[in-house]
C-alpha cells in the first residue's frame, strides 16, 4: 500500500471539502474492495476519507412507499433490518447472501454501487427494484445510475448518501455464485410493481442490465411459464476462465425461474 | 503520523500509526499480539478474523485508524482466566484443527456465529465459515466442534 | 496411564498454543535489527534479460541494498538442485539445467526472482522495487504442454523442451496381453495443476552472526535438515556445522515446503552481504501463487485390456508431465518412481507398460503435492477399471473384487517394480459398499430423478507406497539421499524424557502421537515425554515429513531408541537389584527380576543413571540413546472410498451426498487425529476433481487464478461430513506395524468424485468438472435420451 493521508469527517459537507482539496482523494465505506485495491497497489489516493463518521449515511427507514438504506448501511444490518425483512424480503435475502460474515459487517451498500462491480450483488437491486440513489448532490434513478464497467453516473467527489427502494408487490432474488469468489456470475432479481415488471440481472455481462424480453412476458403472465421458452442471447455477455458467455446466457434464464419462484 | 487509540482484549492502548497500517500490522507489528494471522490479499481467508466492538470482522481489510475508539478482541483475549473458552475448549476436543493457521480466525468467526444463532445447523455453520478456509482438516471436525460448543454454551 | 498411550483418541497437546493465539510461525518471529526483503519477480513468462537497472532503487529511502543475479555470481552462488536423477529409457540422465535463486540470464516464468531489494521496512523495499529498471526481450513462451516440445527452447541444454522420456515394464508382454484381450478401454485423462496453498504463506529469516559466522535460518520448512543439506553443500557452499535451521511452527506444507526456494537461499546469503543484519520475507498470497511449486498436472493416454472373464490382462500409460520452468528439488521423481510404480493398484494385473515424458513449460516449478504421483497413479488405475466396467456390463465393485490381489498372495510383487509386503482388500470394499448402502443406491437414483436430478456413485480402491522410503531402494533409483529417519530419547535425571525427532510437524500431531508412542513403549506417564522438532541445533540430523512416513519411519526410530534405552535401563536394573541381566523382564515402566517381586521404575533407572553412585561396570552413565531407522521397503496403505454425488442439470452444480472411507493404515495410534487427516486429504481431492485448477494464459503465460478470486479453495459448504472407518493389515516390517494415512484421502478422492460424477452424467469430462462443464456434459446427456 502507499501512503496516504486519513480523514474522518463528521459531516457530508467536510468530507466533500477535504475531497475536493484533496490531490486525489478517494472516499472509504466498508473498505472492501478498496484496501484490497491498495493493498495490491492498484490504486495510489493522496488522501483517503472515511466516511464513517458521518451520522445521516447510516440507518434505515420507511419513507411512505419505500425503504431507504443509508449509504454506510452494511449488509448484515440490511439482512437483518426488520423493516427491510418485512417490506422488501427479496433485499433482505440478497444482502445475507453478499460476500461472507464478515464481509457483511464491514460492506455498505454505498461503497458497492459507487464501486459498480460488474459481479456486485446490488446493483441488480437498484435497478430491478427501480430505486432511487440520493447523493450530497441530487437524485439519480436507478435506471441511470450504473454507466459501464465500474463506471457510475456520480461525478467527481459526489456522495452516495442513501438509496430508497420503493416496496414492490412481489420480488426475488436468486445468485449462481463464482466458485471461487462467491461473487455472483449471475444474479437476477425479478420484481413486480405497480408501475411493471422488472429483471434485472447482474455479473453477466459488463454491467446490471434489464432482461426486457422477460419483463414483457412476465407483465402479462406472472408465472415460470411466461419465460420457460425464454432464452437470453449471450451476445455482450462476459466470458472468462470461469464461464462462458452462453452459459451465463442459460444461467440467466434459469435464475430468473428461481428468483420467480422465490418471489412468489 | 496518526495517534491511534483503542481498547485490545480489555487493555487500553494507544500507538503512533502510518495511516496506511491496516489493523492486523497494528496487532501484530505494533502490539505484538501475532495469533491474528494474515493467508491472503484479498480478505477471503479469515485467518486474520478479530472482534470490532463484538462483531467478527477481517482485520486484514481495516486500517487501524478505522478502529479508533473501538473495542477489539482477538484470539488472545478469548480465553478468561486461563479457562480456555468453551469454543476452545471444543475445538481441542473435536481436533477441529491440524496446523493452527486458520484456527484463531476460524474460532473468532465461529464464537460470533453463535452470538446470532445459539443453536446452528450443520448446514448454517458451513455457510456462515464461507469466509473462513483452512487446508488441513477439510472442516468435518470444526463442524463438529463448532455443534459441541454451542451445546455447551446453550447449557 | 490411562487413555494416554497407542489407540487412544487423546486431544492434541500442541492444540492450546494454536487455540490461544501462541502458536509461533516464522512471520511471527522478529530479530533484533531485522531488514525486509522484497523480491521484483518476472512480469513475463520467457524473457532475455538485457540489463537490471538498480541504481535508482538503491538509493530509494531505507534501502539497505539491492541484489541481482550478477551479485549472486560474482559470489559463487550456486544453482537449486533437483535431488533425484532419473536415467531416461536411453540411459543418459535426466536434463539438469541451472535454476539460479536470482536470475541470470533469462526470466522463465512469470514470477521467477529478478531482484531482491533490503530496505528498513517491507513498504520501502516494495517502493524501490518500482524503481528497478528492466530491459528485455520478450521471448514467446510455452505453456501448453502438449505443444512443448515443439515451441521454442527455454534452457540451452535441454533440447524440444525435453527433462527425460523415461519408461517402466516390459512394453513387449504388454502388447502381446493386449492381441489377446477380449475388450480394451482407452481413456485420455487430464490430471489438472494445483496450488498446494498451506494456509501459511512462505516465509524465511536468513541470519548471519559476523562474531561466530554462523547463520540462522528461520524457514517454513518440512525438512529442516533437508534444507539445510542443500542450502551447505549445493547453493552457498557452507559447512553444515555453521547453519542452523529452525523450522518452528509451520501452518501446513501438503509437500510445499520440502524443497528449497530461491527466497530463502538468498535471505540467507544476503545477510552476510549486509554485513549480519538479519533479513525477513513473508510471502503475501499472491506470491505463494506464483512461485510455490505446484502439483500434478499430467495429460495421459491410458488403456486397459481384460480377457472375457473380466480379468485385467495388461495396461499401458502414456504420460506427459509438466515439470514447469526449472527443476524443483525432487521435481523428477514425481511422474516417475512415485507414479509408474502404482499402477498395479489393488490389482493382479500381469503386464504394465508407462512411459513418461517430462517437458518443460514457462510456468512456476512443478513439484511433490499431497499424495505426489500416487494421486496420479490411482486416478488413471481407477477411472479406468470404472469405465471398463461400464463398457463390459460389470459392476465395479465386482470388477475390482474379481482382480483383487488375494490376502495369500503377499508378498505380492508388481510388474512395475514394488512388492507389496500386506494388504487385504476385500475387508475394505465390503465394509464400504455396506457403510453407503451400494444395494440401495438404485432406488436413491429414482428418487433424484423424480426431483429432476441425476445421480451417480464411484468408487476408488486406492494403493499408495508410502513410509518413504528405504534408502538403497531409492538409491538404485536416482535418488540423492537417503530416507531413513532419527530419534533422540534422552531421559532427563528426574525422569522426564525429551525426544528429539527428524521427523516435523506442521499439523499432523506428532507432539501428541509420539509422546503416546513413547509413553506405551517405556511405560512412563504421556504428559513426562516432551518431542522435540523442527530446529537442526536440537535434533539429530533427519529427513523430514512427507510421503506419510513420519510415524512409520521416525515413529519407529524413536521405538529402536526406546529399545536401546530399555536394554541399557536393564543393565542398571539388573545391579540395582543385584540380579542377572537375563532375569529382568520389562513391563508397564517396571523392571522386575523374573519371578520375584522385586522392581525397578523407569524413573529410578533414570535417576541412577545420572547419578551413578552405585552403578554397574563399564556401563557409560546417562540415559541418552539415538537411533537412526532405514525402512526395509515402503508401507501400502490401502482402503476404498465411495462417493455419491447429486447434479443439478439445470445449473451443472455438484452436490456431494455422501462419502464413506474405508482404509487400511495397518495398526492406528491416534484415531482422532488419523480421522483427521482423512477428512483433510478427502477436502483436497474433492478440491482437485470440483474446482481447483491453475490456469496460465496459453499465449503470455500469465497466471490466471493467482488469487483466491479465480482460483476455487475448498471451503465449508462444499463438503458434506465424511464416514470413515478403518481396517487392519499390520505393516510386516516396522516395529509399529503402521503404514501411514497422511496422503490416503487426496490419493483416494479424485478418482472416486468423478467416477460418480461420470457414473451421473454417462458422459466422460476432466477434472475439474467444473459447473459449465458438468451443464453441458449433462445438456448433451438430456438431450441423447430426448432423441
Amino acid at each position: 500500500m502507499y501512503d496516504f493521508n486519513y480523514h474522518r469527517p463528521s459531516s457530508l459537507e467536510e468530507a466533500a471539502k477535504i475531497l475536493a482539496g484533496a490531490e486525489e482523494g478517494i472516499p472509504l465505506a466498508g473498505g472492501h474492495t478498496l484496501l484490497p485495491t491498495l493493498k495490491q497497489r492498484l490504486a495510489q489516493p493522496s488522501d483517503v476519507v472515511d466516511l464513517s463518521g458521518i451520522a445521516e449515511l447510516k440507518g434505515i427507514s420507511e419513507a411512505g412507499n419505500a425503504v431507504v438504506v443509508g449509504a454506510m448501511t452494511p449488509h448484515a444490518e440490511v439482512n437483518r433490518s426488520q423493516v427491510v425483512r418485512s417490506r422488501i424480503p427479496a433485499l433482505a435475502h440478497m444482502a445475507s447472501d453478499i460476500g461472507d460474515s464478515q464481509v457483511r459487517h464491514r460492506g455498505t451498500i454505498g461503497g458497492s454501487i459507487a464501486n459498480a462491480d460488474p459481479s456486485a450483488d446490488y446493483p441488480a437491486a437498484v435497478v430491478g427494484l427501480a430505486a432511487t440513489v440520493k447523493t450530497n448532490k441530487r437524485e439519480i434513478a436507478g435506471d441511470d445510475f450504473f454507466t459501464g464497467l465500474f463506471e457510475t453516473a456520480l461525478e467527481e467527489h459526489e456522495l452516495v448518501v442513501s438509496v430508497s427502494f420503493p416496496v414492490p408487490e412481489k420480488a426475488g432474488y436468486a445468485k449462481f455464485a463464482n466458485p471461487a469468489s462467491r461473487y455472483p456470475m449471475v444474479g437476477v432479481m425479478v420484481a413486480k410493481a405497480a408501475d411493471g415488471v422488472r429483471v434485472a440481472v447482474t455479473g453477466a455481462g459488463p454491467s446490471v442490465f434489464r432482461w426486457t424480453e422477460a419483463e414483457q412476458a412476465l407483465a402479462s403472465n406472472w408465472s415460470a411459464d411466461a419465460i420457460a421458452g425464454l432464452s437470453h442471447s449471450p451476445d455482450g455477455l462476459n466470458s472468462d476462465i470461469h464461464a462462458s458467455a452462453e452459459y451465463r446466457a442459460h444461467l440467466i434464464g434459469v435464475m430468473a425461474k428461481r428468483a420467480l419462484a422465490a418471489a412468489g | 503520523m496518526l495517534t491511534v487509540s483503542m481498547t485490545v482484549n480489555g487493555k487500553q492502548v494507544s500507538k503512533e500509526v502510518e495511516p496506511r497500517t491496516l489493523l492486523v500490522q497494528f496487532l501484530r507489528e505494533q502490539l505484538g499480539l501475532t495469533g491474528t494471522h494474515v493467508g491472503c490479499d484479498t480478505s477471503q481467508c479469515g485467518a486474520c478474523v478479530v472482534h470490532l466492538d463484538g462483531t467478527s470482522v477481517k482485520a486484514c481489510t481495516l486500517l487501524a485508524a478505522q478502529a479508533e475508539g473501538a473495542e477489539v478482541t482477538t484470539i488472545e483475549g478469548l480465553a478468561q482466566n486461563g479457562e480456555l473458552h468453551p469454543m476452545q475448549a471444543a475445538f481441542k476436543e473435536h481436533h477441529g484443527l491440524q496446523c493452527g493457521f486458520c484456527t484463531p480466525g476460524m474460532v473468532m468467526s465461529a464464537v460470533d456465529l453463535l452470538k446470532h444463532n445459539a443453536d446452528p445447523s450443520d448446514r448454517e455453520i458451513r455457510e456462515w465459515l464461507q469466509g473462513n478456509i483452512c487446508r488441513c482438516t477439510g472442516y468435518h471436525n470444526i463442524v463438529k466442534a463448532i455443534q459441541a460448543a454451542a451445546q455447551t454454551m446453550r447449557g | 496411564m490411562p487413555d494416554s498411550g497407542v489407540g487412544d483418541r487423546l486431544a492434541r497437546r500442541e492444540d492450546k498454543r494454536f487455540l490461544t493465539g501462541k502458536g509461533r510461525y516464522t512471520d511471527d518471529i522478529n530479530r533484533h535489527g531485522q531488514a525486509y526483503a522484497y523480491f521484483l519477480r518476472s512480469p513475463v513468462a520467457h524473457a532475455r534479460l538485457k540489463s537490471v537497472d538498480t541504481a535508482a532503487a538503491e538509493s530509494a529511502p531505507g534501502v539497505i541494498a539491492v541484489f541481482t543475479g550478477k551479485d549472486m555470481e560474482a559470489d559463487g552462488v550456486g544453482s537449486l538442485p533437483c535431488g533425484w536423477v532419473v536415467t531416461d529409457r536411453h540411459g543418459n540422465p535426466h536434463k539438469a539445467p541451472p535454476h539460479f535463486p536470482l536470475v541470470r540470464d533469462k526470466a522463465r516464468y512469470v514470477g521467477d526472482h529478478v531482484a531482491m531489494v533490503i530496505a528498513e521496512s517491507l513498504g520501502q523495499a516494495k517502493d524501490a522495487a518500482d524503481l528497478i529498471e528492466l530491459d528485455f526481450e520478450e521471448l514467446p513462451a510455452v505453456v501448453d504442454i502438449m505443444k512443448a516440445r515443439g515451441s521454442g527452447q527455454i534452457h540451452d541444454d535441454a533440447p524440444e523442451n525435453l527433462c527425460y522420456d523415461w519408461e517402466l515394464g516390459d512394453s513387449a508382454a504388454v502388447d502381446e496381453a493386449f492381441a489377446k484381450a477380449a475388450h480394451v478401454t482407452k481413456l485420455d485423462l487430464v490430471n489438472n495443476r494445483l496450488v498446494p496453498n498451506a494456509m501459511e504463506p512462505r516465509a524465511a529469516i536468513g541470519e548471519w552472526d559476523p562474531g561466530t559466522e554462523e547463520y540462522t535460518v528461520y524457514s517454513t520448512s518440512q525438512n529442516p535438515h533437508l534444507l539445510r543439506l542443500i542450502l551447505c553443500a549445493f547453493v552457498l557452499n557452507l559447512p553444515e556445522s555453521k547453519v542452523r535451521v529452525i523450522a518452528p511452527d509451520v501452518g501446513g506444507g501438503f509437500g510445499s515446503k520440502i524443497f528449497a526456494y530461491a527466497e530463502e537461499t538468498a535471505c540467507t546469503w544476503a545477510s552476510k552481504k549486509i554485513g549480519g543484519r538479519p533479513v525477513k520475507w513473508t510471502a503475501d498470497r499472491g506470491e505463494a501463487f506464483l512461485s510455490d511449486a505446484h502439483g500434478r498436472d499430467h495429460v495421459t493416454h491410458c488403456e486397459l485390456a481384460l480377457d472375457a472373464d473380466g480379468r485385467f490382462l495388461g495396461m499401458k500409460v502414456d504420460t506427459t508431465a509438466n515439470m514447469g520452468a526449472y527443476l524443483s528439488s525432487f521435481a523428477t521423481s514425481v511422474p516417475t518412481y512415485l507414479y509408474a510404480t502404482l499402477l498395479a493398484g489393488q490389482y493382479t494385473t500381469p503386464v504394465i507398460y508407462a512411459n513418461v515424458k517430462a517437458v518443460f513449460t514457462n510456468t512456476a516449478p512443478v513439484d511433490a503435492y499431497r499424495g505426489a504421483g500416487r494421486p496420479e497413479a490411482t486416478y488413471v488405475v481407477e477411472r479406468l477399471v470404472e469405465v471398463e466396467a461400464r463398457e463390459t456390463g460389470k459392476d465395479p465393485a465386482e470388477l475390482r473384487r474379481l482382480n483383487f490381489i488375494k490376502p495369500d498372495q503377499f508378498p505380492y510383487q508388481t510388474p512395475v517394480a514394488l512388492q507389496y509386503d500386506i494388504g487385504d482388500y476385500e475387508p475394505s470394499l465390503d465394509k464400504a459398499l455396506e457403510m453407503i448402502d451400494y444395494k440401495g443406491f438404485g432406488q436413491r437414483k429414482a428418487e433424484s430423478e423424480a426431483k429432476g436430478k441425476l445421480r451417480g456413485i464411484g468408487l476408488s480402491a486406492y494403493i499408495e507406497a508410502c513410509g518413504i522410503a528405504p534408502s538403497a531402494v531409492v538409491g538404485s533409483l536416482g535418488a540423492g539421499v537417503g530416507l531413513w529417519e532419527s530419534a533422540t530419547v534422552r531421559f532427563n535425571a528426574t525422569g522426564t524424557v525429551s525426544v528429539m525427532t527428524g521427523s516435523h510437524s506442521h499439523g499432523q500431531g506428532h507432539e501428541t502421537t509420539f509422546a503416546q508412542v513413547v509413553a506405551e513403549k517405556l511405560g512412563i506417564p504421556y504428559d513426562n515425554v516432551e518431542i522435540v522438532h523442527g530446529d537442526t541445533g536440537r535434533i539429530p540430523m533427519g529427513m523430514g515429513t512427507y510421503g506419510s512416513r513420519s510415524l512409520a519411519v521416525g515413529g519407529s526410530a524413536i521405538v529402536k531408541a526406546c529399545d536401546k534405552i530399555i536394554e541399557k535401563s536393564k543393565k542398571i536394573a539388573a545391579h540395582l537389584m543385584e540380579a542377572s541381566e537375563a532375569d529382568i523382564e520389562f513391563k508397564d515402566g517396571q523392571f522386575t527380576v523374573a519371578g520375584t517381586d522385586k522392581s525397578k521404575a523407569m524413573a529410578e533407572i533414570a535417576f541412577t543413571a545420572y547419578v551413578p553412585h552405585n552403578y554397574p561396570e563399564g556401563v557409560e552413565p546417562g540415559l541418552d540413546e539415538t537411533a537412526f531407522y532405514d525402512p526395509l521397503n515402503f508401507t501400502y496403505p490401502a482402503g476404498v472410498h465411495v462417493a455419491e454425488v447429486e447434479i443439478d442439470p439445470d445449473t451443472g452444480i455438484t452436490t456431494i451426498a455422501d462419502w464413506v472411507a474405508v482404509d487400511d493404515f495397518g495398526n492406528v495410534i491416534n484415531p482422532l487425529i488419523v480421522e483427521g487427516q482423512v477428512h483433510g486429504g478427502i477436502a483436497q481431492g474433492v478440491g482437485q476433481a470440483l474446482i481447483e485448477n491453475t490456469v496460465y494464459d496459453r499465449e503470455t503465460g500469465q497466471l490466471l487464478t493467482g488469487s483466491y478470486m479465480d482460483y476455487a479453495m475448498p471451503r465449508a459448504d462444499n463438503f458434506p461430513s465424511f464416514r470413515v472407518e478403518t481396517t487392519v493389515s499390520a505393516c510386516t516390517h516396522n516395529p509399529l506395524g503402521v503404514k501411514g494415512c497422511g496422503e490416503a484421502g487426496a490419493i483416494a478422492a479424485p478418482a472416486a468424485l468423478m467416477n460418480a460424477i461420470t457414473d451421473a452424467l454417462g458422459v466422460e469430462i476432466d477434472m475439474p468438472a467444473t459447473p459449465e462443464k458438468v451443464w453441458r456434459a449433462a445438456q448433451s446427456r438430456l438431450q441423447q435420451a430426448a432423441e
